[in-house]
């Protein structure tokens, strides 16, 4: 494959983590730092349907994606009681569990990872992919139960005083980001024939983070932008210069800082779930 | 309507309420007053299912909604606007009013409740579309009763509806409480501004320290020397 094509589907599969993660954290206020594990799931199980059962693609990746929603509620259970930077903390541990999970186990090929996994990723099943999940998310943000992930991240105790049923909703939305970030991981195992524990790890998962709080928190196009701006930038670096292409996870840093500092709601930001009311609200506000 | 039986709450290992027992009829305005952490709030979090109590009942209606889930509690009838206000800030009004009819999907029904609060706070209707973190004060806390009246309840909650809000404002939200009751509302007022509180309240309950120390008419709680002293700065 033609490397610009190669990066545009690495663009798409990003998409897909950065806009499953703003489900999570962009809309549902849950920060989460294992997002990259339910990739990791995702691609381990997906590659295993293919490898060890002959499962057809398709249903490999979507089997995949699944097992990562189950994973998803596993853990939801009973960290989604916690809030805040202890929900974040207990992420960060099931990354690290799952890390050495996949290291150890033989069926995953331990440290060498899974390899000889047949190329069927291509820019158009990763394009429609993304589609089809900004799609979906769109359909769910506009129902009652994406309101409900909004009116928990703007202020979870009046959400439950409104008999919003906070915690179930929570499990829904990490349940749902799951899937998306396992049918991405899928991809990205098809598309790179060959995974290891080391690519779903806590630096992968700061990278998704990056590109939610980079593009807009909150914002679906947001996290796209966050994505294209995070998977091309260490590809311009590396054409500069290949040293600086080694130090972009301090640029990652440097850019949260950055960000955090002079934009913190992210290159586009959407407070309210309908930008017209937004602009409207802006212009007659304040008076 | 609304009977607590000696009820005892629990954070961690803090006892909370030690035992509190309150009743409110229907129609009336009943008011808690007492102290900061006395359990004011606490009690009304009971009563809606945020917390649930170590021991005693809590009745609605004559049926035990202790230690229900809150969205059953919401659906029986009773609605709480919470300590704070709280509104959902990045919200435009309208959907913080929306959210408030959140089980009800009778579009028709959340339509006519939405045209009775903009009654109510004509305000509101002018400022829909505005984001409800840029209202002030006074104009959130209307937002957070008309919220709470969009489910419709039976019996109101109200956390200190007062706090941090100008005194004339004060008054015009307490002038609007009683319009709520006379149109059938049964509200229980939970306050540390006692003057104002009993001064809409039939009935009223003083809390101290988790413990319902004194109980009377608003009328007579008033008068009562006590009450005059610790709540009324006389």
């Amino acid at each position: 494959m033609n490397y610009y094509l190669q990066i545009l589907t690495v663009i798409m599969i990003n998409s897909i983590l950065a806009v499953s993660l703003n489900l999570i954290t962009g809309y549902t206020g849950q920060l989460s730092l294992g997002h990259a594990t339910f990739m990791g799931i995702g691609a381990y199980a997906a590659t295993l349907f293919t490898l060890k059962l002959h499962l057809p693609f398709l249903i490999s990746i979507i089997l995949g994606a699944s097992v990562a929603a189950f994973f998803g509620f596993i853990i939801g259970v009973p960290t989604l009681r916690l809030k805040g930077d202890y929900l974040a903390i207990a992420t960060l541990g099931f990354g690290e569990i799952m890390k050495n999970i996949l290291l150890n186990l033989e069926i995953t090929g331990g440290p060498m990872g899974l390899r000889g996994i047949p190329k069927v990723t291509n820019i158009y099943i990763s394009a429609v992919a993304l589609f089809l999940v900004i799609f979906s998310l769109n359909r769910i943000m506009n129902s009652r139960v994406g309101k409900s992930f909004i009116a928990i991240r703007e202020d979870e105790l009046a959400a439950e005083a409104m008999g919003i049923n906070t915690t179930q909703f929570k499990i829904l939305a990490f349940i749902i980001g799951a899937f998306y970030a396992g049918l991405a991981g899928g991809l990205y195992a098809f598309l790179f024939r060959y995974i290891n524990p080391k690519d779903f790890g806590f630096m992968k998962s700061i990278e998704i983070l990056c590109m939610v709080v980079l593009g807009g928190m909150g914002n679906t196009y947001g996290a796209v932008l966050g994505a294209c701006i995070i998977t091309v930038l260490p590809e311009l670096l590396r054409s500069i210069s290949p040293v600086i292409a080694q130090y972009r996870m301090v640029f990652y840093g440097l850019l949260l800082i950055i960000m955090m500092i002079v934009k913190p709601q992210g290159i586009i930001s959407a407070p309210s779930s309908n930008k017209k009311e937004y602009k409207n609200s802006l212009e007659k506000g304040g008076q | 309507m609304l009977k607590l039986d000696d009820i005892v709450t629990h954070y961690g290992n803090i006892q909370a309420l030690k035992g509190i027992s309150i009743e409110v009829k229907q129609g009336e305005i009943v008011t808690i007053i007492g102290a900061n952490g006395a359990g004011k709030t606490t009690t009304l979090k009971t009563i809606c299912g945020l917390i649930s109590p170590t021991s005693g009942k809590v009745y609605f209606q004559n049926k035990d909604i202790t230690g229900k889930a809150t969205s059953d509690i919401v659906e029986a009838g009773i609605a709480m606007v919470p300590e704070g206000r709280r509104v959902f800030p990045r919200m435009t009004v309208l959907e913080n009013l929306q959210l408030g009819a959140y089980l009800n999907r009778n579009r028709q029904e959340v339509k006519n409740y939405l045209e009775e609060v903009f009654t109510l706070f004509p305000i509101l209707k002018n400022r829909k579309r505005q984001i409800a973190g840029t209202l002030s004060g006074g104009e959130q806390q209307m937002l957070a009763i008309g919220r709470a009246l969009m489910a419709k309840p039976k019996l109101l909650l109200l956390d200190e509806p007062s706090m941090g809000l100008a005194p004339k404002i004060v008054a015009n939200i307490f002038d609007i409480l009683t319009e709520i009751n006379k149109e059938g509302t049964t509200i229980l007022l939970v306050e540390q501004n006692a003057r104002m509180a009993l001064s809409i309240a039939h009935k009223g309950f003083v809390i101290e320290t988790g413990k319902i120390v004194l109980q009377d008419t608003a009328e007579n709680l008033l008068k009562n020397e006590e009450v005059k002293k610790a709540y009324l700065g006389e």
